[in-house]
């Protein structure tokens, strides 16, 4: 993998971040987290978690109304040409004919655009570039926005929900499209998606966002091997005094299992195994007091809290 | 040129799949020393898995000596797992074997022999030995 070498270490910062959309009250609170570059996370949540929110204010489309954040070492919006943006929507010009949408991406970022790219993942789905937008299905636009996304070279995509409306073969074909894009040039890559299985192969770093906070980030073999699910005869209590932080638990008949984020080996007794990612997204989801874990590579410098 | 197949369902960690899959076609001779494993961007094209997750796989096989990565080149295969290396582990295999009977007669099932192995396996290799 390559990347070029004026790419900063860091893609995405935050630090004490938040979000609020009139009186209702925050859609993201005192967030702070880093992205390095170079990662392809997953963004996960359930529904007004803040997902798209996030996505929004690092496209520099929405502000912040408290905390800071930072993209590709400036601030949302200033290096809107090294960014692609996937709204959930996908929006396009629906009297534009693909060909045209890809000619005014050629036309909008002339130092970048790379036409066989954008070319190649338009052809791949049999789509005739002079079909206008408005005559195509939900996924066929997806796959034109994706199209308009890579064809930009961006260092660092975010993407909201880009696999909704795709068909099982498209959503295969444009994520392999995608990873080997990253492969290549090393782009930083945020999608979210509600759908973790999926996700969990394509990602090697997760960003948790539950109740307008961070959960969970850093990448997803670390947060793995930092948590264990065990089951045997025992309480919650057995755990908790060894050190072990118990995230969720369920008694069976005499049986006990839970996941527990360890310090230090389990003792002796207890039947261990790694989470996968799903029960260790769900575990979280249903334990909102749990405290958040956020791994070294994923932790903010503490010089950059702001007031 | 080997075409890796990704099983979701698999529970064996993507990586591993990969190497496991890599040294099947050594072993059976779809790969010999000097070609080339493709690059993570083909295989991640194909596949539609994280990038790191190619390369950590073939770092594996690059410390199990049996490919090298040649700057700019690509991963080439070193060494084969052809019928040397298993005529090498005979003695092993024929006291496992012996075992295999022994454990038989003394009227183990299948399964209590495999959860008798699985759990000397983790004795012995414990999961976070790699």
């Amino acid at each position: 993998m390559s990347s070029t070498s004026t790419a900063p270490a860091v893609a995405l910062e935050a630090s004490g971040l938040g979000k609020r959309y009139g009186r209702q009250g925050a859609a993201l609170e005192d967030c702070s987290f880093r992205l390095p570059a170079g990662r392809i996370s997953a963004l996960v949540g359930p529904n007004g978690a803040g997902k798209s929110t996030l996505l929004a204010m690092a496209a520099g489309l929405l502000r912040p109304t408290s905390g800071t954040l930072t993209v590709l070492d400036g601030a949302p919006g200033e290096h809107r040409d090294r960014v692609a943006h996937l709204a959930q929507n996908k929006p396009l010009y629906p009297q534009l004919t693909i060909a045209e949408t890809l000619s005014m991406g050629a036309e909008l970022n002339p130092a970048r655009w790379d036409a066989a790219c954008a070319a190649r993942i338009v052809e791949q789905g049999g789509l005739d570039p002079k079909s206008r937008i408005r005559s195509l299905s939900g996924g066929q636009r997806t796959r034109v926005a994706l199209a308009l996304a890579l064809g930009k070279r961006p260092e660092l995509m975010l993407l909201d929900e880009p696999m909704a409306d795709l068909d099982p073969l498209a959503r295969h074909e444009l994520m392999g499209t995608l990873m080997a894009d990253a492969a290549e040039h090393g782009t930083t890559v945020l999608m979210s998606s509600h759908i973790v299985a999926e996700l969990a192969d394509a990602c090697d770093h997760l960003l948790l966002l539950g109740g307008g906070r961070v959960r969970l980030g850093g990448g997803i073999d670390d947060l793995l091997t930092a948590h264990t699910v065990v089951t045997g005869r025992g309480t919650p209590e057995d755990l908790t005094r060894r050190g072990h932080t118990v995230i969720e638990s369920r008694t069976a008949g005499r049986g006990l299992t839970a996941l527990v984020r360890r310090d230090g080996p389990v003792d002796e007794g207890w039947a261990t195994e790694e989470p996968s990612l799903e029960e260790l997204v769900l575990a979280h989801l249903r334990a909102p007091a749990a405290p958040a874990l956020l791994t070294p590579s994923t932790t903010p410098a503490p010089q950059a809290v702001t007031a | 040129m080997v075409e890796y197949r990704i099983d979701r369902r698999s529970g064996v960690a993507t990586y591993v799949q990969i190497v496991q899959q890599t040294k099947q076609a050594l072993r059976l001779g779809l790969l010999e020393p000097g070609d080339r494993l493709p690059t993570a961007r083909e295989v991640v094209e194909a596949t539609a898995i994280n990038p790191n997750t190619v390369l950590k796989a073939y770092r594996e096989l690059e410390r199990e000596g049996l490919v090298e990565a040649r700057r700019g080149l690509g991963t080439f295969v070193r060494a084969t797992l052809g019928t040397g290396a298993q005529a090498a582990d005979t003695p092993l295999r024929a006291e496992l074997g012996a075992w295999a009977a022994r454990a038989r007669s003394a009227g183990l099932g299948r399964e209590d022999v495999d959860a008798f192995f699985t759990a000397v396996l983790d004795e012995h290799f414990p999961k976070g030995d790699q």
